[in-house]
């Protein structure tokens, strides 16, 4: 168990090198900052010695070992766009997109989990057929248009909801908290659902198709045949047995959910992570956008390492295989 | 129990933080952030805008963007390189510091400074001299007729509080070690406070008790958010959430307009639109024309001038929203050409243009474009595409992201283009700007031409740029500007399109004053009760 972990830890850095080689790689593209920072009026050698001051000239090599070298120490520099530290300027925007997340991971694991189960057993219902057809629209739309079809209908039409923002924040320590006032949760419900969408389709769907495998099985027949009562067999034998790949989807889902809030972000001016990122290669604020990107990277490693560690407590065989090995 | 006390802890703010909106809360929204509160790090027009409902100049503009004083109540020239400026007395910071002299000495250091971006709002300035508390002198290294004309965006900052909270650095990405609080915290004289700022949040305003002038607003509360995206921003404004956004994409004009309780505002803006051919090099990077440079044919580049229908690019692509231009300036700026003319649009001449300059199937050239820049930028470019295509000449269109479209075509880039799109509004609201960056030759030990991407050279029009910088006769310079206006007419140096339109979105009920160059000052809002 403890040599799994490292092996996979040392995978971990050794992605996450990858992934800030390339990212930095990809940054010769994106354009020249120097000219985001000055006004146009900035003379020629102010430009140019702005661009030796921040090693915008240096080789490529030089300056990747100089961020990997200040990356090790969680030193990430300044930000270009917004001058301030790039861990300030992260970490005020974190628990905006971790808070988004996890609202839009909670509503698509119950309503999935709940839809996915109710179409499985009431395969030829038309609530269930209804539902089926419905989720087609949540894993074709894309996501930009679900937010700006909300936006129309609850803020614009209804003026229900708020169209865009976190609404009012509360501060505990330094995490802002949009979850502790009406304002907050009411700008929450229209993101989450937008971001939250495409999962709890996935979900869904996955739970059912699963569930109709595992209720093919002959244990659930003989299950029937002992007389158990539906409840037991649907949710104690069935469902838990579709737990495995369901979590499996999940947890990496959660990672993109963070890593992709960028569009619903966006769309809704949600002050996160995701749209500081496209705030930041609109501006070829490299600081910032080398950092989220390692950043992210760090996520899904995480989220993997969860995932894989969450299977033993699910899955009994894996335990047991592993004991009769070791 | 404690989740619920926190709810109603929660409630309860959310009802106080909605309570002042029945007095004259105003809310605003801009596509951009506002990234810095230091009012010398970044000369650009939305923060400079914005910090200028906060921090005063010496000077300011009314919304006809008539000079006016501010902070200096008067000024004069009492040697030919000396300017006077006598300081309005009894005006106090937000903090309650008084204002002297001593603040503007400090604030043209610190504007001067390495890290600060607005330097050159004080082109050719060597000293400044402090003869009295409320008298200053400006001193030149020689006779400028417009030296005031960017003093309205040279903000004032207090020396004591600056150099109390470790402020008298310009905020600025060299210096990493160092906190910057003016890039966080402000203090002006201005009829504004800020009272909260989220950076890339929102940022509030209360209205100064203490200011000087008399408040012509009735705001009690301003609140500025970003929102990026075009149709959540417009959403916002239809929904009652904003009273104000802008920019308002042209395709939602007639939306907003039409909605019930919002209006479209619109009105020409300074910024000129025009094309520019690289007329420096012996041949040309992107043409498949060898050996020589068609641009340097007067008679092609007037037959692309000749091949543009202007008016097609404003009623379809601008959708109304733009006016055509002959000159290279928009009307509002001093110096405009009344007389200049635009060449007729005559793709048969064109044709016969091209062909008497040796091209009779025309040529292949590729063109520059920025997609994120300037209003309609890349659907411009491409129905410049087309025009040129009746002529016979291939255009290769290459719209970029404006970050990598400038690091290309700019001098950093090695001014990387054979033709390229740009815009261009002077911060001086003055024609030396534009003849100085744009159209004079490119020369490094001047900084002149350093936005002639194209190389475009011509004697004459150095001189008389030359000429115009220093005369400080009114009429004499306006003459001079206009000879040189006229020859680059003549010359076909620059191939202007038209001035772009202004675009806000305003609630009903809301009177805002729109200034030519996309400012927006507060101080001249009022909310119908």
């Amino acid at each position: 168990m403890a040599a799994f972990v490292i092996r996979r830890l040392i995978q971990s850095v050794l992605v996450m090198l990858v992934v800030a080689f390339v990212a930095f790689s990809l940054f010769n593209f994106v354009g020249d900052p120097i000219n985001n920072m000055v006004g146009q009026e900035t003379s020629l050698a102010e430009r140019e010695e702005m661009r030796q001051d921040l090693g915008l000239d240096d080789p490529f090599p030089v300056q990747f070992a100089r961020f990997v070298g200040n990356a090790v120490q969680f030193n990430f520099g300044l930000s270009f766009r917004r001058q301030a530290p790039v861990a300030e300027v992260i970490g005020e925007r974190l628990p905006a997109t971790l808070e988004l997340a996890a609202v839009s991971a909670v509503f698509a694991l119950v309503f999935g989990l709940a839809l996915g189960v109710y179409t499985a057993l009431r395969r030829d219902g038309w609530l269930a057929q209804a539902i089926m057809a419905g989720s087609l629209v949540g894993v074709s739309l894309p996501t930009f248009l679900i937010g700006i079809i909300l936006i129309w209908i609850f803020a614009v039409e209804l003026g229900w909801l708020p169209s865009f923002g976190r609404g009012e924040v509360v501060y505990i320590g330094w995490w802002s908290t949009g979850l502790l006032t009406v304002d907050g949760l009411k700008a929450l419900v229209l993101p989450a659902i937008t971001l939250g969408l495409f999962q709890l389709t996935l979900i869904m769907r996955l739970v059912r198709a699963e569930m109709l495998e595992v209720l093919r099985t002959d244990y659930i027949k003989f299950a029937r045949a002992r007389g158990l009562t539906n409840r037991v067999i649907n949710f104690g034998h069935a469902l838990k047995n579709t737990m495995v790949p369901v979590l499996t989807i999940t947890g990496l889902q959660l990672g993109s959910l963070i890593a992709f809030a960028i569009i619903t972000e966006t769309v809704f001016q949600w002050p996160g992570i995701g749209l500081l990122f496209i705030q930041s290669i609109q501006f070829v604020d490299i600081p910032v956008m080398s950092a989220y990107l390692v950043m992210i990277s760090l996520f899904f490693v995480v989220i993997n390492l969860v995932v894989d560690l969450l299977y033993y407590v699910v899955d009994p065989r894996l335990r047991v295989e592993r004991a009769a090995h070791g | 129990m404690r989740i619920r006390t926190a709810f109603m802890t929660g409630v309860a703010a959310a009802i106080l933080a909605v309570t002042p909106a029945s007095a004259e809360t105003f809310r605003f929204a801009f596509q951009g952030p506002l990234n810095s509160l230091d009012p010398h790090s970044l000369n650009e027009t939305f923060q400079l805008g914005f910090l200028g409902n906060i921090y005063e100049g010496l000077t300011r503009r009314g919304t006809d963007l008539a000079i006016q004083p501010s902070l200096a109540e008067s000024w004069e020239i009492v040697e030919p390189n000396r300017w006077r400026f006598h300081l309005r007395e009894g005006v106090t910071f937000h903090n309650g510091n008084p204002f002297t002299a001593d603040d503007v000495i400090f604030s043209y250091e610190r504007a001067t400074s390495e890290g600060s971006d607005v330097g050159q709002k004080m082109p050719g300035v060597v000293a400044v001299e402090r003869v009295d508390d409320y008298t200053v002198d400006f001193v030149t290294d020689g006779p400028n007729p417009i030296l005031t004309a960017e003093f309205d965006t040279w903000y004032i900052m207090d020396q004591e509080w600056a150099v109390e909270n470790g402020a008298d650095v310009v905020t600025n990405v060299a210096e990493a070690d160092r906190e910057f609080f003016a890039n966080r915290n402000a203090n002006g004289t201005n009829a504004f406070m800020i009272q909260e700022h989220q950076s890339d949040v929102r940022t509030i305003a209360v209205p100064n008790p203490d200011w000087w002038d008399e408040a012509e607003h009735n705001l009690t509360e301003v609140i500025f958010q970003p929102i990026q995206s075009d149709a959540t921003r417009v959403a916002a404004l239809l929904s009652g959430e904003m009273d104000l956004v802008y920019p308002v994409p042209l395709q939602d004009q007639q939306r907003v307009d039409e909605n019930d309780g919002t209006t479209a505002l619109t009105g020409p803006e300074l910024r000129t639109i025009f094309l520019g051919m690289d007329q420096a090099r012996d041949e040309l990077l992107y043409s498949n024309v060898e050996g020589a440079n068609p641009f340097h044919d007067r008679r092609v580049r007037l037959a692309f001038y000749q091949a543009l229908d202007v008016d097609a690019i404003q009623q379809v692509v601008m959708r109304g929203a733009s006016t055509p231009s002959a000159s290279m300036v928009a009307p509002g700026i001093n110096g405009f050409p009344t007389d200049l003319e635009r060449y007729p649009y005559d793709p048969d001449a064109a044709r016969a243009l091209l062909e008497e300059a040796g091209y009779p199937d025309g040529f292949e050239v590729q063109m520059n474009c920025p997609n994120d820049r300037y209003v309609n930028d890349e659907a411009i470019c491409q129905a410049v595409v087309g025009m040129l295509g009746r002529i016979g000449v291939t255009v290769n269109l290459l719209a970029e992201p404006r970050s990598v479209y400038f690091g290309r075509v700019l001098a950093q880039g090695g001014y990387d283009t054979s033709f390229y799109l740009l815009g261009w509004s002077p911060g001086s609201i003055d024609s030396y700007n534009p003849l100085y960056n744009l159209v004079q030759t490119r020369n490094t030990d001047t900084g002149s031409g350093t936005f002639n991407l194209g190389g475009f050279s011509d004697a004459e029009i150095d001189q008389l740029a030359n000429e115009v910088l220093v005369e400080t006769d009114p009429d004499a310079r306006g003459d001079l500007i206009n000879q040189a206006w006229q020859r680059l007419h003549d010359e076909v140096g620059y191939l202007p399109l038209h001035q772009q339109a202004l675009s806000w979105g305003v609630a009903d009920g809301v009177n805002v004053a729109q200034r030519a160059d996309n400012v927006f000052r507060w101080r001249h809002t009022t909310i119908d009760n």
